[in-house]
């Protein structure tokens, strides 16, 4: 049914019907709607769930490990210094191949202290070992919640849902909310293989010394590597279910015949069709290439897509200190190094904190890369606020 | 010009960071009122007192004070400046946090802060919830009240933070709240003037979040039950333990001379050989 919601109580009212049995948080902005969403809805008995509210994101990551080593769904949502705080954790779950899942509401990280949007906190974590899907809009984050658990589930793999925080976890957007017996027919009970159990005695996230400890990290790549199927099986399940795309591995918007192709995650990909819309009628072809499965990165299908494009432009929300666009980089890699093909790869870093990207932004940067290419460039810098201090 | 008014120019950064963010009626106005007259009656200049602060509400004072000031993270202001005392001894630190930040994500650091001893002086505004991020409960949200995440009664039991300073062996507690703005004075002033790990609870009110869940009325009720609740130490020695019920106790709940870290610190060094040229 259709419903005119907050991002964050689309994502809490689906995750409720995923009917995870234990759910663990910390208040932080801007996710907190999202567990408080949920902690009324265990009150009032709609979801038969444990739902505790504890000391720290630490906390409650180590309380989720634990309640998917028992053999429950689990599931926490956390952003920025938060999920920073988990990282120990975060790395635990992977290790332990716990399918636990986590909503990341996207958020800057300190210093200077920041509660605004960008993408820096997921990527902090992207080589831990998580699944990590990008939301475009509001009914995608919902969307995504359902497909987590089950790629989860059957990959054994932790999923991290990321939604860009306030503007989407705070925004109102109408949101199609299925009924709980659509959930159930599309998501099957959990079964969980490796827990603790008296009846089954073993240990979890045990010592692995030199002569073991490479090959259950490579079994883990490889098992990422691998959930690349899953995870687009699961967006066509759900496409079939419910009768609409989300999710998969990535998204294209015009890209046939563009000229040039902008790609990026998140929902700054909504900007980005109106401006390719507006292009299109002044004559400009311009093609959109959108990351929904930022890790599993899709490498070969990012390949399938862009392989006759030569003008690319990556619009991303973080950056790897002292090196550059961390998406850029990862772009350019999906290119074998034996392809003789003068392809230039622009990078822009933006929206940082929070900053606005407007349509004409991004008129920019088209603008910039279609004289030349741009290996790395802030989008919209304030050249007054920098004058005083980049000595 | 009237005391405040100048003392307001003297300490805040009145011109650049005002408006503050805190809500009409909110005791963390009062409680740094209380910071900076009590500065201004010890003498430091404001050069040699840094404060530091962790996130939420009370996270903000260390933007509006003149003072060396560090805005840290969530729940980590004790260890931040353990390192600041530990760099320059010389400075006076000041940490102003909230229930959240001092005893639920930074609890850890508030105890081993406390039994460490260091020179530092650890404020603490209690207003029972998380008000920064929407009325969350916290470690001090009593048993049965309303919040956010427990919107049909809280099953947990809260903590009293000055006495678990106290049992976790800081050299000097007090418990104030901030209807009784003197009392409060008068403890800052001895917390800062103590040598060693000094600890000032402020029992406060989040009349936004916890007053409006729990139906305590705005500001002034939710300041008049603070004046119905506390009890001054020296007459609740006096009390039986049911007079006592439901009652908060102020003023100087310990003060005890106990070897400073730094001057244990540096005898060990001597006693090693060490510190010499």
């Amino acid at each position: 049914m259709l419903k005119y919601l907050e991002g964050s109580h689309g994502v809490s009212q689906v995750v409720a019907m995923c009917r995870p049995n234990v759910i663990s948080a910390y208040p932080i902005t801007p996710q907190t709607h999202i567990v408080e969403d949920l902690a009324r809805l265990v009150g009032e008995g709609e979801l038969e769930a444990e739902f505790i509210n504890v000391e720290s994101e630490f906390s409650a990551a180590s309380v989720v490990l634990g309640a998917s080593a028992a053999g429950a769904r689990a599931y926490t949502t956390t952003t920025s210094q938060g999920l920073l705080l988990m990282n120990e954790v975060i790395y635990c779950i992977a290790g332990m191949r716990l399918p636990i899942v986590l909503t990341c509401a996207n958020r800057a990280i300190s210093a200077p202290l920041n509660i605004w949007n960008d993408h820096q906190d997921s990527m902090t974590v992207r080589d831990a070992g998580w699944i990590q899907l990008h939301a475009e809009d509001n009914q995608e984050a919902a969307d995504l919640h359902m497909q987590a658990f089950k790629i989860a589930e059957q990959t054994f793999l932790p999923v991290m849902v990321c939604m860009d925080g306030f503007i989407l976890t705070h925004a109102f957007e109408p949101v199609d909310i299925p009924e709980q017996k659509e959930v159930d027919a599309f998501l099957p009970p959990f079964k969980p293989q490796n827990i603790v159990d008296p009846r089954w005695p073993r240990g979890i996230g045990l010592y692995a010394d030199p002569r073991f400890y490479m090959e259950v990290r490579y079994i883990l790549h490889r098992a990422l590597e691998k959930s690349e199927k899953v995870i687009k099986q699961v967006s066509a399940e759900f496409a079939k279910a419910f009768g609409r795309e989300s999710g998969g591995l990535l998204k294209t918007y015009k890209i046939e015949d563009a000229d040039l192709v902008i790609i990026t995650m998140g929902s700054v990909a909504g900007t980005i069709k109106d401006l390719i819309d507006q292009l299109e009628d002044e004559g400009k072809k311009v093609g959109l290439l959108q990351i929904c499965s930022y890790r599993p990165f899709p490498r070969k299908e990012v390949y399938r897509v862009l392989k006759d494009k030569t003008n690319l432009l990556v619009i991303e929300k973080s950056i790897s200190l002292g090196r550059g666009g961390i998406l850029g980089s990862d772009v350019r890699w999906s290119f074998p190094r034996t392809e003789k093909k003068d392809r230039k790869i622009s990078c822009f870093v933006s929206g940082l904190g929070g900053r606005n990207i407007s349509i004409s932004d991004l008129r920019y940067a088209v603008a910039r890369v279609e004289k030349e290419p741009v290996e790395l460039e802030f989008l919209g810098l304030n050249p007054e606020i920098i004058a005083k201090r980049d000595m | 010009m009237a005391e405040i008014t100048q003392l307001i120019h003297k300490y805040l950064r009145h011109e650049k960071k005002f408006p503050h963010v805190w809500c009409p009626g909110c005791g963390n106005g009062i409680v740094l009122g209380a910071l900076i007259r009590a500065v201004d009656r010890t003498g430091f200049t404001k050069d040699q007192i840094v404060l530091v602060s962790g996130i939420g509400c009370s996270g903000r004072m260390s933007v509006y004070v003149d003072f060396n000031t560090l805005h840290t993270t969530h729940g980590r202001a004790l260890t931040f400046a353990t390192g600041v005392k530990l760099a320059n001894p010389k400075l006076q630190v000041i940490v102003v946090m909230g229930d959240g930040d001092a005893t639920a994500i930074g609890g850890n650091h508030f105890i081993h802060a406390a039994r460490r001893n260091l020179n530092l002086t650890a404020i603490i505004i209690n207003n029972n919830i998380y008000g920064m991020t929407g009325g969350q409960y916290s470690p001090t949200t009593p048993y049965g009240a309303w919040s956010a995440t427990a919107p049909y009664g809280h099953i947990e039991h809260p903590f009293s933070i000055a006495e678990l300073a106290v049992t976790a062996g800081a050299a000097w507690v007090g418990r104030g709240t901030v209807y009784h703005a003197n009392l409060l004075d008068q403890l800052m002033e001895a917390a800062i003037y103590k040598r060693g790990f000094a600890v000032v609870e402020v029992i406060s009110h989040c009349h936004t979040q916890f007053g409006l869940k729990n139906k305590q009325g705005g500001p002034v009720e939710m300041m008049r039950r603070q004046k119905e609740m506390a009890v001054r130490v020296e007459k609740a020695k006096t009390m039986t333990p049911e007079e006592l019920a439901g009652k908060i106790t102020i003023g100087t709940l310990v003060d005890r001379d106990l070897p400073i870290y730094t001057q244990e610190y540096r005898r060990i060094r001597e006693a090693a050989g060490g510190g010499k040229k």
